[in-house]
């Protein structure tokens, strides 16, 4: 039974290729032709000529990187630590995991209608900062970069510390209590055998947190400037489609995006693999 | 010395999972009074509690219509899903043939790619096809990021349940329907229940695809609630964090429903 694809279960595989051919491959073949030509239907390259030569359409990328990259190191420095310290399990567990997967269940939309009024100038965080004095006036943490790196934290921190979590609680445990019985200090367990091993954990991790936040858009335009600071790459792409109504560059800012988001995930699994060869050799060595 | 090192370690971690809860938990109810409250410009608490921007939330838009159409798309979602998905598990988990990593990873690949990036490409198609801003369009695009989900987790349930039941059965004069029908679909329905339960609360949150290709008449509660907040201005804040609070509590509900049966790591992409 265990067998090789007899006829009669290739069959089985039929539905599920159908739909991820039309709905997904497709659908990214049609953008990437949109792209290369105009609305007539010649090819082109002015639609990504309009997102090259264009300062202001340019400029999206580096803001897109500028809030990305930050939050994505952020969510993930924080998750390691934090998934170490959890990784035997402990009492509240359950409480802990709850509360984290609240925020990513809601989305990012209920948490930014939230956090404009809770981080607003009269919000109880800044009414809170004021009375035990870390702040004499206001701070602005709404309607500007701040407010989006805030919301991708709240959004990605849980998601990376779940995943990592994951990851390192599959560790083999015996391995750290070898190394202590050898004699090496905690730090030099975490830094020599538990690290590395987590390698190939935290490059995922890092790469699905970096591309979600390269998409950002909701809370880009709600928690945002999205006229000039946090006009991420998305937001570039949504305009072009649904306010100009000109799909081919709209296609085109999609495809920038998307390759840029491939680019980074190439280069973070292209350190996993060189890191892994050396993290193998801990572990079984 | 250990043990100190060790305490020390633990209060840094409850304080910041404290610092982290507090501020999540002061989202929410700030939210939840806000919608509730008057003139609340300043101070701890609000000095009037109202209900008239639930009122004013009932009159400006048709709940029972957004929470009907945001219901329909999860559970149409869910049924074809799991339709399409379980023989796909079945064969991925029951079969090796060469290409099958291949065939894996195109599976997966709807899952990590985020939905704003190939969202768009994927409305102008269902625009081309005259199938977005209508609920059918909503559903398809919501599938996107489903089916491949769907399969992940069938996966290892199917992994369970052993060959020998199967071969057994089909000994004993079972064909490959009634195998089917009396083994396989009752052994694995953990499985598709866990799928489904994860797969509605992944669809009723879902933000950025229903967006892009849903209509006026299409649209689910979080589209409906974005498209409020985004209009700020438009209607009194208070009546936008009333709709937040009724998106709030349908999401809550069914997670709390969901974590009845599964565990919250489920819902988070595992590494494998």
């Amino acid at each position: 039974m265990q067998g090789g694809l007899r006829g009669g279960r290739l069959v089985l595989l039929i539905p599920a290729l159908a739909f991820v051919l039309l709905l997904f491959v497709y659908p990214f073949l049609y953008g990437l032709f949109l792209s290369f030509t105009n609305a007539t239907g010649s090819p082109t390259l002015a639609n990504y000529g309009r997102l090259f030569l264009d300062p202001w359409e340019l400029r999206t990328i580096w803001v897109t990187l500028w809030i990305s990259v930050p939050a994505t190191l952020i969510n993930v420095a924080l998750a390691i630590p934090f998934a170490v310290f959890m990784r035997h399990g402990m009492r509240g567990e359950k409480i802990i995991t709850f509360f984290l997967i609240v925020p990513l269940t809601l989305g990012t939309v209920l948490l930014s209608e939230g956090m404009l009024s809770y981080m607003g100038p009269n919000g109880w965080l800044n009414q809170l900062l004021q009375a035990i004095g870390i702040v004499s006036k206001p701070v602005r943490f709404t309607h500007n970069y701040t407010g989006v790196l805030l919301s991708l934290v709240i959004q990605g921190f849980p998601f990376a510390f779940l995943m990592i979590l994951g990851y390192v609680s599959g560790i083999n445990p015996d391995l750290e209590k070898a190394s202590r019985m050898l004699g090496a200090s905690r730090l030099s367990t975490f830094a020599r055998v538990l690290f590395p091993l987590m390698v190939p954990g935290i490059a995922i991790c890092f790469c699905l947190n970096f591309v979600m936040a390269f998409s950002v858009f909701p809370s880009a335009m709600l928690l945002g400037e999205p006229s000039g600071p946090t006009r991420v790459i998305a937001i570039a792409a949504w305009q072009w489609a649904f306010e100009k109504f000109d799909f081919n560059t709209a296609s085109a800012i999609s495809m920038v995006m998307a390759a840029i988001e491939l680019m980074v995930i190439s280069a973070v699994l292209v350190w996993r693999n060189r890191m892994y060869r050396g993290a193998s050799m801990v572990g079984k060595g | 010395m250990q043990t100190r090192k060790l305490t020390m370690g633990a209060v840094f971690f409850f304080l910041a999972m404290i610092v982290y809860v507090g501020n999540v938990l002061g989202i929410l109810f700030t939210v939840i009074l806000n919608s509730a409250s008057k003139g609340w410009y300043h101070g701890l608490l609000p000095k009037i509690i109202t209900g008239e921007w639930y009122a004013y939330v009932a009159g400006d838009h048709d709940i029972a219509y957004l929470l009907f159409i945001t219901f329909l798309v999860a559970v149409v979602v869910v049924a074809v899903s799991i339709l399409v998905a379980f023989p796909a598990a079945y064969v991925l988990s029951r079969s090796e043939f060469r290409g099958k990593g291949a065939l894996l990873s195109l599976f997966l690949l709807p899952m990590i790619v985020p939905p704003m990036t190939y969202g768009i490409p994927l409305a102008v198609v269902l625009y081309k096809f005259h199938l977005a801003a209508r609920v059918i369009g909503v559903i398809l695009a919501n599938l996107v990021p489903i089916v491949p989900f769907v399969i992940l987790i069938l996966m290892p349930f199917i992994e369970q349940v052993g060959v020998n039941l199967e071969s057994a059965a089909q000994m004993l004069g079972a064909r490959r329907w009634t195998v089917f029908r009396k083994v396989l679909i009752p052994l694995t329905l953990p499985g598709m229940l866990t799928a489904a339960i994860l797969s509605i609360v992944k669809t009723i949150s879902m933000f950025e695809l229903t967006y892009l290709v849903a209509g006026a008449k299409s649209q689910t509660i979080v589209v409906a609630l974005y498209a409020d907040a985004y209009a700020a201005g438009a209607r009194p804040p208070q009546a936008v964090d009333a709709l937040a609070v009724i998106y709030f509590l349908t999401t809550m509900i069914c997670l709390v429903i969901a974590l009845r049966f599964v565990s919250p790591t489920q819902m988070v992409f595992k590494i494998k």
